[in-house]
This record gives structure tokens, sequence and C-alpha cells, in this order.
């Protein structure tokens, strides 16, 4: 079977350390820390702390595009507060480290200054890559959009608001290169000498639960494998280098990039 | 009448008269657990062997008790004759019947505004004495409550919870006593351990962890540093009845991260310290990691058993450090016995002949963050090791994960958060970690068993030559002692931040352990 894996998102929660306000703390409902000198700190503080994920300019990456005008996780300054202060469960992004009251606002300010920026152009054709992403790429066989479509890949539905259009390209040409954390491709062994190749979805001490490349879900205790293999940095997507032309390349990324959900 | 009296009686257990020579000989009574580590010698050993490595897989539960919290539980229960004593975040208590898990009475404990703490309202354990049932509140009050009912018989405030002192551990019943110690190491506070009557809730003594100018230790403190010095003492201590001495663990220096303000060794912070049971009054003190720039509080779990070190056989206390050391000390002098990393660490090239760690160069916080092993959450934590008399082996809940520290400014603001920077996790590391049975004369590894993820739930090993413990997945599981081998496991569906404790009811031996935000208790099937 052939695969079109994009951007898996199997990620397992990403440890946060909390670094809790005071508690007297009433958080108003607007920045209070707003001045140029307040930016420029937030701009300093993000650069330390977010733009890894998020890019320099909040132009997404492994983290979501910031650089729009709305930000699903925080439709207000209130909402923002709390996900620099908290981060969001059951996602890749976790709490500020050590950031006090002030700097969590500053920060905001500089998140908020980024939803200003005009989004990203990319080149290529949308429409085009549309039909690209059902006909040549396969990519429905293994992701879902709308509710259409494989579930082996992640649901790419909303996937521009949470990566850039140059992490998108990077997936379809380098898959590999763009691995979420706690991603992992696992091959197994069982004692009676069946083999699956999958990726990992949960794991404790003793078990281990794998959705193969059929979309087969498996659930093993461990004690009863013979082999398991970890696939560290592997992805079972192909590259679409060679297999798309560069236009076609572009045609793709543009589609993925208007993938904004319902927003 | 009558009747219905007599049915009340056959039906429910009679509630528990604990004395402190039951205390005392809490050895002799393995169908109980009665402290909160389950002896003085905080060993959390179970003397019960109905449980064997030959029927461990027949272990099933037989009840839940759910709390309606989403509070982390961090909860070991205390179990006399029957009645398990469980607290629940914040302070509240509950009775329950180990039989049919059904609650018998319930305190249930309204958090005065303004408390605060760094980690949840967390609380570890209740102390039961005579009628009574003691427990700290988060909002820094000692409660005692009549064993029979749970009605609060006297509510003493211990520190002013506006100051950011709470109270998360279980206290310690002595004599006539009960002993308690405070968290907010990370709100500069002055850190103690206080000692209460036990019929009447008057303090009898306090030993302040930070001492105060021209006592002896303020010179390890430059400027005024100290008043907001912490060395907190979040987690229950040992007590050695014949020395009549507590052992008591210390938290960090306060701020956790940046210590250029507060040069010196800043004691007692990180320290272990040994009281008089009558008096508070210092007997020594030993200190893990001098001038602590890492947030590694020594409030790990002292664990009072014989050593044999260079051929002397010594009263010791043994103790795995946050700091990823093991150490063994003479309990009567505080002497430096032996000692050695049990987890990765990269910060200290060892530790010289009295104990003191020789730092390696980068191993400090800095404003462009430093990778140092351990991360702040250390090689170990508040949750129990175990020892074993019939092994004779340490068992340590252990962490192999690094951290990049960083250097922040620290300005202290009364009440509020006062860090000096943080620590955040590695890039692309997965934190790891193992139960390691570790030789208690000299720290040497004799068997580990790798977990998935990093450790965070205590030890209970028993005389059925079991080890129990319990992972961030949620899986409660039993190992062969002697050997490390896996026996049994049990999924309980959260993760597990607790300390299992083992006991007997109707007859049969149970385990029971906190997970998620229900004690789950086991027993072998009939």
């Amino acid at each position: 079977m052939r695969l079109i894996c994009m951007i898996f998102s199997f990620a397992l929660a990403a440890t946060a350390q909390l670094v809790p306000f005071d508690p007297e703390y009433v958080i108003p409902k607007n920045n209070p820390n707003t001045t140029p000198a307040d930016l420029k700190n937030g701009q300093q503080l993000f650069m330390g702390q977010c733009a890894r994920c998020h890019g320099p300019k909040g132009e997404g990456g492994r983290g979501a595009v910031l650089a729009q005008p709305r930000l699903r996780h925080a439709p207000d300054d209130e909402a923002l507060f709390h996900v620099i202060q908290d981060g969001i469960k059951g996602t890749e992004m976790p709490a500020g480290y050590a950031v006090d009251t002030l700097e969590t606002w500053q920060i905001a300010a500089y998140v908020r200054s980024l939803g200003r920026v005009p989004p990203e152009t990319v080149p290529g054709d949308a429409k085009r890559g549309q039909e690209l992403y059902r006909s040549k790429g396969h990519c429905n066989q293994c992701h879902i959009i709308s509710g259409q479509g494989g579930s082996i890949g992640p649901e790419l539905t909303e996937i521009a608001s949470r990566r850039s259009a140059a992490h998108l390209r990077a997936a379809v040409l380098d898959p590999e290169s763009t691995l979420p954390e706690g991603f992992l491709e696992v091959r197994l062994v069982t004692k009676d000498g069946g083999r699956i190749t999958g990726v990992r979805l949960n794991e404790d001490t003793f078990t281990i639960q794998v959705l193969d490349l059929n979309g087969g879900l498996h659930s093993f205790v461990k004690e009863d494998l013979k082999e398991l293999q970890r696939d560290t940095g592997k992805s079972p997507m192909p590259s679409f280098r060679g297999t798309l032309s560069a236009a076609e390349v572009d045609d793709l990324v543009a589609y993925l990039y208007s993938l904004r959900g319902n927003q | 009448m009558r009747s219905t009296i007599c049915l009340l009686a056959a039906v429910l257990p009679l509630a528990a008269q604990v004395s402190y020579d039951r205390l005392r000989q809490a050895d002799s009574e393995p169908a109980n657990w009665l402290t909160y580590s389950g002896n003085y010698s905080a060993q959390r050993y179970s003397g019960l062997n109905q449980i064997t490595a030959a029927n461990v897989q027949h272990l099933r539960p037989v009840w839940v008790y759910q709390m309606q919290t989403t509070e982390r539980i961090e909860t070991s229960p205390v179990v006399a004759d029957g009645i398990m004593y469980v607290s629940e975040p914040g302070g509240s208590v509950t009775a329950l019947d180990t039989v049919t898990g059904r609650p018998l009475w319930k305190y249930a404990r309204t958090i005065a505004k303004g408390a605060r703490g760094c980690c949840g309202e967390v609380n570890r354990g209740v102390a039961i004495l005579n009628d009574m049932v003691y427990v700290g509140t988060f909002d820094s009050h000692l409660v005692a409550l009549d064993i029979k009912s749970g009605i609060v018989r006297w509510d003493s405030e211990v520190a002013d919870p506006k100051l950011g002192y709470s109270i998360t551990a279980a206290p310690l019943a002595l004599k006539d006593k009960i002993v308690i110690g405070i968290a907010g190491g990370e709100y500069g506070v002055r850190g103690l351990i206080d000692a209460y009557d036990a019929k009447t809730g008057q303090r009898a003594w306090r030993f302040w962890t930070v001492p105060a100018a021209g006592e002896p230790g303020s010179e390890t403190w430059a400027g005024d540093s100290a008043k907001t010095g912490a060395a907190p003492t979040w987690v229950t201590g040992a007590y050695d009845p014949e020395q009549n001495i507590v052992y008591w663990g210390t938290g960090n220096p306060g701020p956790d991260w940046n210590g250029d303000a507060r040069v010196g060794d800043n004691l007692y912070s990180d320290c272990l310290v040994a009281l008089d049971g009558d008096t508070g009054k210092l007997k020594w003190h030993f200190q893990f990691t001098p001038h602590d720039t890492h947030d590694w509080d020594s409030t790990e779990i002292p664990v009072l058993a014989d050593a044999v070190v260079r051929g002397e056989k010594h009263k010791a206390v043994l103790f795995g450090n946050r700091n990823a050391f093991y150490y063994v000390l003479d309990r009567t002098s505080g002497k430096f016995l032996a000692g050695r990393a049990f987890a990765k660490q990269s910060w200290a090239k060892g530790l010289d002949d009295s104990g003191r760690p020789i730092m390696l160069p980068n191993s400090t916080p800095t404003t462009e963050g430093a990778k140092i092993y351990p991360d702040l959450s250390g090689g170990t934590n508040w949750f129990s090791p175990s020892y074993s008399p019939r092994t004779n082996l340490f068992y340590v809940p252990a962490r192999d994960v690094g951290g990049v520290y960083l250097k922040g400014n620290a300005e202290y603001k009364q009440g509020a958060q006062f860090n000096g920077g943080g620590q955040s996790p590695i890039v692309g590391e997965n934190p790891t970690g193992a139960i390691r049975a570790l030789t208690p004369d000299t720290g040497e590894l004799k068997w580990e068993f790798k977990l998935y993820s990093d450790a965070g739930a205590g030890i209970l090993s028993t005389a059925g030559n079991l080890v129990f413990a319990g992972t961030n997945e949620g899986d409660f599981f039993a190992l062969d002692a002697a050997a490390g081998r896996s026996l049994w496991h049990f999924q309980t569906g959260a993760t597990i931040n607790a300390n299992p404790v083992s006991y007997q009811s109707g007859g049969k031996q149970q385990v029971a352990i906190a997970s998620g935000n229900s004690i789950f208790v086991f027993a072998l099937e009939d």
C-alpha cells in the first residue's frame, strides 16, 4: 500500500513546568502592558521561548501560525494570558517557562502585533493542488479533510492554522524532517512470527498501542512480543520529491496552506 | 434499640484507639498501616506475606473510592483496625471501611481565600494518635479530628498563608506531640518545623530552618538574604524513639535558581536536620546541596536502618536525594558514611570524604540556559523509597532526566513567587526512569526495572518478597523484590503520583494506591 502520511500528530503531551502567578491577581480583560517598551521586551521573550515552534514572526512551524488576526485558543487577551501561562492541554503547547505576570502580558502584546502582519503569500495554484491531493498524490488515502479520507495520517482540515507554508513544503518533500514530538514508527514481531509496521499511538512500561500501515489498531503486552524495533526519526510517509514536479509541489502546498477550517 | 446497636457493631468496624506505644511498635502489627511511611523508621515496608510471587497474578481490585476533585492526588492512606483514613486535596479527610470501601465520615475543609502554593492543593496524608486524626491544610493550619466522627477537636494556624506558606505534608505523631512541616519554597518564606500538643493544639516547639541574624548558620547567608531563605519542610520525616530524634528534610533556598544575593552555603536549606523530639533543638544537620541553585529540595524520606560501612555497623539514615546522589549517614552523629550517584547527573564529580559534592564547571543556571542533569524535579523526589529488612535492599524511584536551567531576576514581593529563573525540558529528550534496588551500605546498584517514562510514584516493599510501584501512564505493578522481575501489573487509567500501602482487612492482605482522583484497593481473588 502506498502511504502518503503528511504530518503525524500523535504526539504525547509535552512536559511543562508550571509557574503560577500570584493567585490574588485579577486578570484584566485587556492587556495593560502594550507600550513600545513592553512590545520590545515581549519580542525578546518570544524569541527565547516561542519562536522555535511558532517562528520569529509567528509564521508558524511546528507550532501554530500566530500571524493571524484571530487565534483559535486565544480569542481575547485574557485567554491569551492563560495560554501563555498554562499552555494548552492535550497539545504540544507547554506553559511559558518562569514568566511572571508582566512578562506574560509583554509576550501577549507581541503576539497580538503579529496578527497585523499580512498572511504569507505562497506560489502555486490551490485549486490545482486540491486536484493533485486526490489524484497523483493519493493524499486522501491516509488523511481526512472535512470528514473525507483515510485515517492513518493526521487530519488536515485546519492544518494551515497550525503549520507554516515552509513547514508544509518540508513535510511534502522531506517528511522525516518535520516529525512532531513523540512521533515514533515501530516494527513489531509477535511471538507467532507475525510482523507489523506502524505508528505508535501510545505506550507505557508494559504495553504498546499501534496503528499499522493498513489502518489496523493493535494493543500488545510487550512481554508477548518477540521484537520491538523503534525507528526513531523515520516516517512511513514517502517524499514527493521526484514524484511531483516543482510546480505541482507549489500547487499542493498552496492547497494545504489554504486549509484553515471554519475560521 | 439494642438489636440495632448490636447490628451496627457487627457491621461497622470499631474506631481505632491508636496509642503512642502502638505507633512505636507498628512493625509488630502489620495488619495496620499506622503512620505515613508505615513505621517511624519510614521504611514503607509491610510485614504481610499473603501476597507473594507465587500468587500475585491473582491480585484484583476489590473496591475504588473516587474523590470529587480535579486536583492531583498524592495521598498515602493510614489504616487502623479496619478503617482507612485518607486525606484529600486541601486537607479534607475521609474515613473508609476497608471491607466495602464505603465512607464512614468525611471532614470537608474549606480553604481560606488567599492560600497559594507552587504545585496544586495536594495533600499527602494524615497522622493518627489515640482518638484523633491530624491533617495539615493548604491554608497552613493543623487540624485535629475526632477519630470516630471527623468532627474538629482543634484547629491551629501554623503560619500565614498570605505569605506563601501552605501545608501539603502528612503530620507525624510522636509521644504527645504532632510534628508538621510547611511548603512555600517558591515564595521566599522562612522555613520551619513545628510540634503541637496533640490534645490541645498549643505549639510545643518550633525549629526555624533558616537562622535569624546572629544565630549559628546565619553566616552562611550574604547580607539579609536569609530573610527570604525558604528551606521549606514539605515531606514527612522519620523518628527514632530510642534516641528521641526527629529526622526531617529541608527544601531549596530562595530564590530557587538565582543564588547571587545569597552567597554562602545557605543553612539549613537542602539538609537533613536531626531534632530533639521534646524540644525541637537541633542535634545535628547534614547539607546535601550547599548553595543550591537548582531547586533540589532535600525533602525526600529519611529511611532509618542499620548499615555496615567499612566493616562497622551503624545506626544509619539512608537518603536518596533529589540531587541524584544516595547517602548513608550515621543517625546518631550525622556523620557521612558513604554515598554515590543513583541517577543520571552531570553537576558533580562526586562526593568528598565529608559528603560534600565536588561541583563540576558549567553546572549552574545561566541567562542563556544551561543543560544539566538532573532536572529540577531531580533524580528522585517526594515520593517514597522503601527499605526491606527481608532483602536488605533500598528501593528508590529514579528519574534520569535533564533540564535547561535559566537564571532570571529575583525581586521579593510578599506572597508572590520568588524564583529567579526557571527550567525548561531538553528538546527531543524523552524523560526516562527506573525502579532501582541499591545495596543500602554503599548505594551500589543491585538491579533496576526500567520504566517507560520518569518515576513519579513511591515504592512499597513487603514480606511477601514483592515491590509495588506505579507509573505516570497509570500502571500499578509488582516486582520480585530480590531480582526486579516483573510479576503483575494493572492499568488504573490515570497517572499515579502517590505511595502504596499495605494492611489487612477481613483477614486478607490489601494493597492500596491513589491514581487519578481515586484510591484503588487490591486483594487476592477468592
